[in-house]
């Protein structure tokens, strides 16, 4: 049997060997002469198999061992996204280059408007939820040691210093290797080269240990297949959910985890890898799953009842006593844990330094003073430090954990914690409307509940009280850890997968549908949906012709066709060239942003010129920069508009008023001078007649009495001029106060007949009909009679009949009293009946005693009464209509 | 040179208060209130002068001016325009339609008498 110190020797010459490896293939490729054997597909797809770590390499024969042919969903999953979501993977490497993605943290942060509070809370659950596996792994080296240690009990054999010793040196060996760089984006060839023969190393082991124990223990396969239908797990019962469950959870850890996006996504060379990947990957898988169960039987039929089936990838062969065989068998688990460890520690700690350290340090530096010196020191240090830091929570959580798990176990609740990030990560690759606040939510809701129903119940101890694991949180039954909401017999795995990732999906749906993603998220959104349509995938550009003329035909559509040529022109004759274009020097591409971001603005400038002549595509801040300049200027211009719709508003308003005011000015200037002129008539009268009496002495008294007369009428002309003028300014002014009194129609008519006709040479008939008159009225009759006198004058004083009539008639139709003034007359003339209520509208003046205020006062009055009075042409004279509301039937 | 004038004024009481006063001068006064017969009137009439109110029924004062002003043999006849509207405006107007003199109401009876003289012998003079 080796002894300890033989195993120890072989562990560190292999690591020797693998150090020399990575430090040959690093130097390589700083000196550009890396073999193209390094850059090839099959290096990728080796690299990829950091999925298979001490878990599967031990751990799925345990698996088969327990459950049967549930270990093969652990490859079902990776295998189904390789083969049928190859081009979603492209479409993730297509990003990870365009983007300069560093982290599956940086990703997420990227997309979500590059928020550092959700990249921070991704590295703390990638961090948490690796560091079991981690720990996972170590248990794995440890146990494998421990089956040297028995076979070697005479020397002294210390677990905890072991395990110290292999975290210790693992941490080395990714410093080393994993913090050469400060590019987190630039490859790590040393690693992925060392990865790769790691990756060999698993293989052939296992397939090793298969093909001895197939052929050199069963005898062949016919018998190992007699074996296997004769063993335990040929008759096991498949559990669906359970299948479906772990599936899932395999296919979405293969994307999620850190350390397969570093591989993956990262490491990435050349996007073609992808395709062959998605063939050779699986065919990989399947051969390192091939003897997992052969191995398993056998494992179980020879060993001793008792002994842990983890390990029968080891205890086999020492069984046997194939030392040499078991000492490759112990490389491989070696292998397997190493690789994992190593690109694990280097990715997490990308995230915890450039999400965690990094903001920290600049702000704590910009409190200070602005940021100074070389930063890289800083960050690398924090890289290294994270990795130590990393492996030290490995080790802890292994001393926490007692290290007595199934390895299985473990390696499904690190599976179902990082495929917490499946919805946001998925959803931002294809979702546009997918936004940062959903993200978050998401990621919060599903790794609480994997906290809940998963982590805390298999660390069991003090971390999770007993009762509450039995009765529920807060003694609610429906929170019980591995029971949710009542939902009772499912399995633990199932049922923590079940609502961690469907109440994560649904949060983030529903909080992204709620939320309103900010401009940096929606620009970013549309980057990684349509991520093929921005950049044209790799590609250079070559021929400085090609470019110039891009560069033209840029400018054209910027300047304009002829002021771009005559640049152009310029600076081919600076350039002093031959060609029909300038040649696209660093001088003239500067001149000729300045040109362009004078009209376009610089950020906008730099951008374009930046995506034709450097050949890349748009970077992120130069897009927010153009859009942020297109948003101040919609901004101002739009503040332009209101202004100016405002401006337009308050001109048309002052418009509208000053006509308003031109039009009462003129009314009132018509007004006044119509006033003028009736009381400028009678005056000149009454001036003329008494200077004529005054200064003529040889007047008869008849002509005295005729002149003073005259001299008298037209007094009394002027003094009802003045009272209806007041009279009309006080019920236009609406301060006339009404007298309501009861009475009747025909009393009210009686008065006004008498009052009009009183005085009057005129002979007017008035044709009444007494007893169509009996209505009641209650209204001011006062005056209701100076209408009616007024239109009982105005017939007087107008109607040409030779028998001059006034027919007054009564009558009531829709709850309105009807008084009809008619006479026998002509009648008002057409194109007079519009504007005889105007005011000093006078039909024929000849005939007028009056200022021609009259109707103009009836008009007023009858509105106060809450009535009208209005013309009624149709008739065959002058017919004037008052109506007024019927207040009261007939009388009786 | 005669004393014949013609008024044209819709106001009896104006119109009779100028009649007195220009027969006692020596006139003979021809007095109409109609604005639309007017022109006819004092084409008929040829008088040595005419007094026109403004605003006179049928036609305006102004209109009748202006009528008579563009007839052969009317140019130089003196008229003498009446107005109870003594705005700025409608005397520059009266002036512009030719209208000799311009008198707002109300007036003495002197200086009616001084325009109607001043305006005779201006015109005996031309």
């Amino acid at each position: 049997m080796a002894s300890l110190n033989v195993l120890a020797f072989v562990c560190l010459a292999y690591v020797a060997f693998l150090f020399f490896i990575a430090f040959w293939a690093d130097r390589m490729a700083t000196r550009g002469r890396s073999a193209a054997w390094m850059r090839s597909p099959l290096i990728y797809t080796l690299s990829l198999s950091i999925y298979c770590t001490a878990w599967t390499f031990y751990g799925a024969v345990g698996y088969a061992a327990r459950s049967g042919l549930e270990f093969v969903t652990i490859y079902l999953g990776p295998s189904l996204v390789m083969i049928c979501w190859w081009w979603g993977l492209r479409k993730l490497v297509r990003i990870g280059r365009s983007q300069r993605i560093t982290s599956i943290a940086d990703l997420l942060s990227s997309r979500y408007g590059k928020s550092n509070l959700l990249a921070a809370g991704v590295t703390i659950l990638a961090v948490i939820g690796v560091t079991p596996y981690i720990s996972l792994q170590l248990q794995s080296v440890t146990l494998s040691f421990a089956i040297f240690a028995e076979a070697d009990p005479l020397r002294g054999y210390n677990e905890t210093s072991i395990v110290f010793w292999v975290a210790a040196g693992l941490a080395v060996f990714a410093i080393l290797f994993g913090t050469r760089n400060l590019n987190a984006n630039e490859r790590h060839h040393g690693v992925v080269t060392a990865v790769a023969l790691e990756a060999i190393v698993k293989l052939a082991a296992l397939l090793a240990v298969g093909i001895f124990v197939v052929w050199g223990i069963a005898g062949g396969v016919s018998e190992t297949l007699a074996r296997i239908d004769a063993s335990r797990i040929g008759q096991w019962n498949v559990d669906g959910s359970r299948w479906a469950a772990i599936t899932f959870l395999s296919a979405a850890a293969f994307i999620c985890l850190p350390r397969m996006f570093q591989v993956m996504v990262v490491e990435n060379e050349d996007e073609r890898h992808l395709r062959i990947a998605s063939w050779a990957f699986p065919l990989y898988l399947l051969l390192i799953s091939m003897f997992v169960v052969p191995i398993a039987v056998v494992g179980l039929d020879l060993l001793p009842a008792g002994s842990n089936p983890d390990m029968f990838v080891l205890t086999v062969p020492l069984q046997q006593g194939q030392q040499g065989l078991a000492m490759l068998s112990f490389l491989g688990g070696f292998s397997s844990a190493t690789s994992m460890v190593i690109v694990a520690a280097m990715a997490l700690s990308t995230m915890v330094s450039n999400h965690i350290v990094m903001p920290v340090w600049l702000r704590l530096q910009s409190r200070q003073a602005s940021v100074s010196g070389d930063v890289r020191d800083v960050v690398l240090l924090s890289r290294r430090v994270s990795i130590a830091v990393i492996m030290a929570l490995g080790y802890f959580y292994y001393h926490l954990s007692g290290g007595a798990a199934a390895l299985s176990a473990i390696g499904l609740i690190s599976f179902a914690g990082v495929a917490q990030l499946l919805p946001a990560l998925v959803g931002g690759l294809f979702w546009r409307g997918a936004t940062r606040s959903g993200a978050l939510a998401g990621l919060t809701v599903g790794f609480g509940i994997w906290l809940y129903t998963m982590l805390l119940p298999a660390l069991g101890g003090g971390l999770l009280p007993e009762h509450i694991l039995r009765h529920g949180l807060f003694g609610l039954s429906w929170l019980r850890p591995e029971a949710l909401f009542g939902i009772e017999g499912l399995d633990p795995t199932v049922h923590a997968v079940m609502w961690s990732m469907s109440l994560n999906a649904l949060v983030f749906c529903l909080v992204s549908l709620m939320s309103f993603p900010s401009p940096l998220e929606r620009l970013q959104g549309a980057q990684f949906v349509n991520v093929f349509e921005h950049s044209a995938g790799p590609r250079g550009w070559t021929g400085s012709v090609a470019q110039c003329e891009d560069l033209m035909i840029m400018s054209q559509r910027i300047l304009g066709a002829s002021e771009a040529q005559a640049f152009f022109q310029r600076e081919r004759l600076r350039q002093g060239g031959r060609g029909p274009l300038p040649e696209p020097t660093p001088a003239f591409l500067e001149r000729l942003e300045r040109e362009l971001s004078a009209s376009i603005g610089a950020a906008a400038a730099h951008a374009m010129i930046g995506q034709i002549a450097g050949g890349s595509s748009v970077s992120v801040a130069d897009l927010l920069a153009v859009a942020d300049e297109t948003a101040q200027m919609l901004e101002y211009s739009s503040r332009l508009e209101a202004q100016s719709a405002e401006l337009s508003a308050t001109a048309r308003k002052l418009r509208e008023t000053n006509e308003k005011l031109t039009q009462i000015s003129e009314q009132k200037d018509a007004f006044l001078s119509q006033v003028s002129h009736e009381l400028r008539t009678p005056m000149t009268s009454i001036r003329a007649f008494s200077e004529i009496l005054r200064d003529a002495g040889q007047l008869g008294p008849q002509e005295q009495r005729h002149y003073a007369g005259i001299i008298h009428d037209e007094t009394l002309r002027l003094t009802r001029l003045l009272n209806d003028l007041l009279d009309l300014s006080v019920l236009e002014s609406g301060q006339v106060s009404l007298n309501i009194t009861a009475g009747t129609l025909s009393e009210v008519l009686d008065h006004a007949v008498a009052a009009a006709l009183a005085g009057s040479e005129t002979p007017l008939t008035v044709l009444r009909c007494p007893e169509a008159e009996g209505f009641r009225l209650s209204s001011d009759l006062d005056r209701l009679a100076q209408v009616f006198i007024n239109l009982i004058s105005n017939a007087q004083k107008y109607c040409d009949a030779e028998q001059p009539e006034l027919t007054v008639s009564a009558s009531v139709s829709g709850g309105r009293l009807h008084v009809d003034f008619t006479d026998n007359g002509s009648g008002v003339p057409a194109d007079a009946q519009q504007m005889i209520f105007e005011k000093f509208a006078r039909v024929s003046p000849e005939r007028a005693g009056g200022a021609g205020l009259g109707l103009a006062i009836c008009r007023e009055v009858m509105q106060r009464l809450g009535g009208d009075v209005s013309y009624l042409p149709e008739r065959s004279g002058g017919a004037f209509r008052v109506s007024l509301p019927a207040a009261g039937e007939k009388a009786a | 040179m005669g004393r014949h004038v013609v008024l044209i004024e819709d106001e009896p009481n104006i119109a009779e208060a100028i009649r007195f006063l220009l027969t006692r001068d020596g006139w003979s006064v021809d007095a109409h209130s109609d604005g639309a017969t007017a022109s006819q009137v004092i084409r008929d009439a040829n008088p040595d002068l005419v007094i026109l109110d403004l605003m006179l029924p049928g036609k305006s004062g102004l209109e009748i001016v202006r009528e008579l002003r563009a007839e052969h043999g009317m140019q130089a006849l003196p008229v003498l325009m009446l107005t109870a509207r003594g705005q700025m405006r409608d005397r520059e107007m009266a002036e512009k339609a030719g209208v000799t003199r311009f008198m707002t109401k109300p007036f003495s009876n002197a200086e009616v008498l001084t325009a109607v003289r001043d305006l005779h012998a201006q015109a005996g003079q031309g």
